[in-house]
């Protein structure tokens, strides 16, 4: 029972993550008509901010200890944050130790600006152009922008830690009847749950419950007669653009610590958050959250070793196990309506 | 067909024909001329350096990158010689090998055997390369020693750690300076047994793929031998990313330790996702609980920051030996690039040496020839203490490092990876050794050397 | 002639004199001159994948290219179709002969399945599909079946395999009725060395039979019945026809193609691992065919000429190489073109390649092909005349 218990909070967290990128590939799917394959790089890029929030932090002055030497037997070079001299040496890494929540702030500007420039710079022409052709020209995007992160960061993945208040692990178990070291769960991995069940519920209050999001939707379902009434359609649509990168960089930031950041992580997603939108349903909002949990949670069971000595190496494939299921049984995934991306 | 013969690739490929019938290939078949495949008639000898320079073990390719070039250079008598100078042989005077300047080409392995071995093919073929050296991973060390020795050139293999690559599938042509994973668990299990008692119950977690499992049957052969009991085993698939949903059922196992048989990012992502769920500080069978990560790297560490303190594993060298050769070599390297060397850039720097070296006491390029010049060779003065190559599967014998991540000793952000891994033990030699038959490396054959054409 | 048209039979012959005649083309330079060291091309195990590479986008091509389904789990039928002819030359001798055609069976086979299942759904539901049956082929291959495929390793032929047709003194490499595929000769002309190597002339065979049996698609009424499902599947099944045989039917094809692919790489490098089948290698296949240009009888053979020339000559080009080539300048500059090429080359390579791609994508939506068409109508103004490719490309768009 604790392990179906654990499995179920894994498949939430790792749901949370394909849910938050299938969101934001469903919202630019919906409202562009645009599929996004560099839709993983965004994902990167938000976690890279998270290590580079860390980096700006950190910034620091080299101070000559001559009493030390380093392995060469210079003297050794000591860097110093420049924060320390503002907030004292103890500080400084306490500020910088919290640099992966203090990214956020980085992030929404910084992805907004990505968003809207690749929008305006390439996306705008391709709204007439074929599927195919958006799906290429976006993979090019995504292998360009993966190859600056390298060049930039190194190919080797980066720590960025949790602040130490979250890092530890919560004994849940103790609380819901199990005995001790039942159900035991990082703190992080909860704060990321939290934090995406409130993304995904502001990204669908924002579109229920504003005029704008109400434009926006009427724009998905018919974006002619939205536009025959005299409304700017395509500058809402820019900023929804903006928008989805935003979520798919917050995504990104908060999952730093649980898989340390590396250039190719945009792609390892990629595959897998299509499969989940697919599953979905294209052009369902729901349906992407729905498939993110529900292939989160499958992966867990999958994983336990009870299912894996009937079926051995059925973690690997379960996902696509399903989706082949799911789209052979529902024609258009859980959620999708008839007619997109059919043809 | 023209004879002739102004380039010096012009004299290797004078007059080769199709022979039906023949074995080898002929492409660079050089007709009573010298007998091998790309013997270097001009002034130079070009070395192959293949490497994985894109994909998740680009890092660790650029620094053995870094380090064979540093080879060269020492060899052709640039900078200050490194370990030539505390190499017991002293063949190399730093003009070159047998008065030839060495060259080098690089390649891309991507770390994907068919990519590899298009790359060491281009080296052969296009560049005229006598010696491949370098690697990150045991599948594309497999696949491309096979491609050297069907080629009849030397593979030096860089950073593999299976036991396969000089157990099933060993090759004559082929060598591995790097440890192997029977000789991380013979030199940890003394050092886990001091440290954790004979009465354990170890879970792992095993990469999907051969390195994985000859880990983790090396290490659940050696820790079984002294009383531990291995209460399950995990394949979890390469590249996963999160891990937890395999970590999370560890702790209500009933195990009290944990292997994670893992390499490289998933390393990092498994030992750090471990640590998150408290692995760590837990008190299991009234014991602490513990993580044992068998083979460790700098760049690993690196990655995986202060997440490895208590952590043991292994390694094939450690800058911060105190042996001459070491010291010598850390100095030459942190001169010109500012940090220390990687133990895969000192495989690499060595092998490059260690070649260059049997050409020299053979007297001769031929592949035949360097194969009997390293058989059974016994060296010191290359970290490691006496040093041996044995002749009947051509993998190297030294002493072993174990290591255990610690807090950074100098606080400074450049040197995490390399100050927070602590030498522990230098296991002896004599410890890590087996017979060439042993179980865990039956069933292959080196054959032939075969110096192509 | 053969059953094709003037304009295509020309097409076809440019495409065997290049093929033919490709290893001294593609060594341009002299051998130890810098730039014949740097961008020479015509050595044998690169010449062998510029074909069997050509022959599987042309197979790729036949699928996408004609009825527009986009299939992103290609590279499973090459996988498969490598697994085989290894087990023909352990089970067998190294034989070529069984080992390809088993290959090209086998991956049929497996292309009935996968197709069978795929083709029921249209659109990135289809690519989808696809993309799950090759990574479940890829993850099974890595791991659980490794009896099979010898996992990461990759499957490679031992001592002691039994290889029951091979008898004493057989070849112990792949030969083709003894004529190993490795043997030689070489040409050299002053400064300059030609290599031609059997093993290049059979995938060189292979791929003109493979571009002159697309032609022959391409023109046939099955060809026309796929681009009609193109331009409108519902109208078809409206007119009462059922398009499934005949999508089945490419998918098959394509996946033979593939097969054929596979088989000829194992037969030029007997071993074969799961990571030709994982989806970036797939995803390859699809950026090979989009960019030499998609639905063009030519562009199959360019887009993966220049994908493996990138992967193989620039990805090479390391700082020491530039720093000869651009020694002779002095020491800023030098260094100031350093900076400016090294990113782009060597471990770079995969930024020119994304690079590429989108500016392919981008101002030319037609490939590369349509590319040296926009520059042979630049001089056909002048001159008057009509390539075929361009009057090929004119059909094609016509046919859309």
């Amino acid at each position: 029972m604790d392990a179906i218990v654990l499995q179920i909070l894994n498949g939430l967290d790792k749901g949370s993550a394909y849910a938050l990128i299938a969101l934001g590939l469903t919202l630019i799917f919906g409202t562009l008509g645009v599929v996004n394959f560099a839709h993983g790089a965004l994902f990167m890029i938000g976690a890279f901010c998270a290590v580079t929030m860390q980096r700006l932090l950190s910034l620091s002055h080299t101070v000559i200890d001559p009493t030390q030497t380093d392995f060469l037997g210079n003297p050794l070079q000591t860097k110093v944050p420049y924060l320390a001299s503002v907030f004292g040496a103890e500080g400084a890494t306490s500020l910088i130790a919290w640099s992966v929540p203090l990214s956020i702030i980085l992030v929404i500007p910084v992805m907004l600006f990505v968003g809207w420039a690749m929008e305006r710079g390439l996306i705008k022409h391709f709204y007439k152009r074929p599927h195919a052709d958006q799906i290429l020209v976006t993979f090019g995007l995504a292998i360009v922008l993966q190859e600056i992160i390298r060049a930039v960061y190194g190919a080797n993945p980066i720590q960025s830690p949790a602040p130490p208040m979250f890092s530890g692990s919560v004994d849940l178990g103790t609380y819901i009847g199990f005995q001790a070291n039942a159900v035991v769960y990082p703190i992080w991995r909860l704060v990321y749950f939290g934090f995406s069940a409130i993304i995904i519920a502001a990204v669908f209050a924002f579109l229920q419950f504003t005029t704008f999001g109400m434009v926006v939707r009427a724009g998905m379902a018919d974006r002619e007669t939205v536009g025959m009434l005299g409304i700017d359609i395509d500058k809402r649509f820019t900023l929804m653009f903006g928008l989805a990168a935003a979520v798919a960089g917050l995504a990104g930031a908060m999952y730093a610590p649980i898989v340390s950041p590396n250039y190719h992580m945009g792609m390892d997603f990629l595959v897998l958050s299509f499969v989940v939108v697919v599953v979905g349903g294209m052009g369902s909002l729901p349906g992407a959250v729905l498939a993110g949990f529900m292939l989160g949670i499958l992966q867990g069971f999958a994983s336990m070793n009870e299912v894996k000595a009937i079926l051995p190496g059925i973690d690997q494939i379960v996902i696509y196990l399903v989706a082949i299921i799911i789209l052979l049984t529902r024609p258009r995934g859980l959620m999708g309506r008839a007619g997109v991306m059919e043809d | 067909m023209s004879k002739s013969n102004f380039s010096r690739r012009g004299v290797l490929k004078t007059g080769a024909v199709t022979g039906a019938g023949l074995m080898l290939p002929t492409y660079l078949r050089a007709e009573n001329h010298t007998g091998f495949t790309n013997a270097p008639t001009g002034d130079t000898v070009t070395f192959g350096f293949n490497v994985p320079q894109t994909g998740p073990y680009a890092e660790e390719g650029l620094d053995e990158l870094r380090a064979q070039e540093l080879a060269v250079e020492h060899l052709n008598g640039i900078g200050d010689g490194g370990m030539l100078n505390t190499f017991s042989q002293k063949n190399l005077d730093g003009t070159g090998i047998l008065g030839k300047k060495v060259g080098f080409v690089t390649g891309d392995t991507q770390t994907k055997s068919d990519v590899a071995r298009a790359a060491a093919q281009s080296m052969i073929q296009k560049d005229g390369c006598i010696m491949i050296n370098g690697g990150s991973s045991s599948g594309v060390a497999v696949a491309v020693q096979g491609l050297c020795q069907d080629a009849g050139v030397i593979f030096m293999a860089g950073l593999t750690h299976s036991n396969d690559t000089t157990g099933k599938d060993r090759k004559a042509n082929g060598f591995r300076h790097f440890f192997n994973a029977y000789m991380s668990a013979a030199a940890l299990a003394p050092v886990l047994e001091k440290a954790y008692g004979t009465d354990r119950k170890a879970y792992h977690l095993t990469a999907d793929y051969t390195w994985g499992w000859t880990q983790q049957e090396s290490m659940a052969a050696a820790t079984e031998a002294m009383g531990w009991e291995t209460t399950q085993n995990v394949l979890t698939p390469v590249g996963a990313g999160d891990f937890s949903s395999y970590i999370a059922p560890v702790l209500n196992s009933g195990a009290d330790i944990l292997v994670l048989n893992h390499y490289g990012g998933d390393m990092v992502n498994s030992l750090t996702q471990a640590v998150q769920f408290g692995l760590k500080d837990k008190m299991v069978n009234g014991k602490q609980f513990e993580i044992i990560v068998p083979l460790y790297s700098e760049l690993m560490a690196k990655g995986a920051g202060s997440n490895i303190e208590g952590v043991y594993g292994s390694m094939n060298w450690n800058w911060q030996l105190q042996d001459e050769g070491t010291k010598a070599f850390v100095k030459s390297f942190g001169e010109k690039y500012g940090f220390p060397p990687s133990n895969a850039a000192h495989t690499c720097y060595v092998q490059t040496l260690l070649y260059a070296d049997a050409v020299a006491r053979a007297g001769s390029f031929n592949p035949c020839a360097v194969v009997e010049a390293l058989e059974d060779f016994e060296f010191d003065g290359m970290g490691n203490g006496q040093t041996l190559y044995r002749g009947s599967d051509h993998q190297c014998f030294k002493d072993v490092l174990v290591m255990e991540g610690v807090a950074s000793t100098s606080g400074n952000a450049n040197m995490v990876g390399y100050d927070t891994l602590k030498i522990v033990e230098e296991t002896l030699r004599a410890q890590v050794e087996y017979a060439e038959d042993h179980p865990m490396f039956a069933g292959g054959a080196l054959g032939d050397c075969n110096p192509g054409a | 002639m053969l059953g094709l048209t003037r304009k295509d039979f020309t097409l076809l012959l440019v495409v065997v004199a290049l093929t033919l005649l490709a290893p001294i083309i593609l060594n341009p330079f002299p051998v130890s001159s810098s730039l014949g060291q740097s961008f020479n091309a015509g050595y044998p195990a690169l010449l062998q994948r510029f074909a069997i590479f050509g022959i599987l986008v042309i197979g790729f091509n036949i699928l996408f290219g004609l009825t527009g389904y986009l299939s992103f789990g290609h590279a499973a039928f090459l996988g498969v179709g490598s697994y085989a002819a290894v087990w023909m030359f352990k089970l067998l001798s190294y034989n070529i002969v069984p080992a390809i055609l088993l290959s090209v069976i086998v991956a049929g086979l497996f292309s009935i399945v996968i197709g069978y299942v795929s083709l029921r759904r249209s659109g990135i539901y289809f690519s989808i599909l696809t993309l799950a049956f090759a990574q479940m082929s890829y993850a099974l291959a890595y791991s659980v079946l490794t009896p099979l495929t010898n996992g990461e390793t990759g499957l490679q032929v031992y001592a002691s395999d039994p290889q029951i047709l091979a008898g004493a003194g057989a070849p112990s490499a792949p030969h083709f009725f003894g004529l190993p595929m490795a043997s030689s000769t070489t040409l050299n002309m002053g400064g300059w060395a030609f290599t031609f190597e059997v093993g290049y002339y059979l995938c060189a065979l292979m791929l003109i039979a493979a571009f002159y049996l697309s032609i022959r698609i391409f023109r046939s009424p099955f060809g026309m019945m796929l681009r009609a499902i193109k331009s409108n599947q519902t109208r078809m099944n409206y007119t009462g026809l059922n398009t499934k045989p005949y999508m089945l039917w490419a998918f098959i094809i394509s996946g033979m193609y593939a097969g054929l692919a596979g088989g000829l790489l194992a037969a030029m490098d007997p071993l074969t691992g799961a990571e030709r089948m994982y989806w970036t290698a797939s995803g390859e296949i699809v950026v090979m065919a989009i960019l030499g240009g998609v639905g063009t009888l030519i562009g199959p053979i360019v887009g993966s000429g220049v994908i493996k020339y990138l992967e193989n000559i620039v990805s090479k080009i390391n700082e020491n190489v530039l720093h000869q080539w651009f020694g002779a300048l002095p020491d800023p500059i030098e260094n100031g073109l350093i900076w400016l090429v090294h990113p782009f080359v060597g471990e770079g390579w995969h930024l020119t390649l994304g690079l590429l791609f989108m500016v392919v994508v981008i101002f030319l939506p037609g490939g590369l092909v349509q590319g040296g068409q926009r520059l042979a109508a630049l001089f056909n103004r002048k001159s008057g005349t009509v390539t075929a490719a361009d009057r090929d490309a004119a059909r094609q768009k016509s046919a859309e």
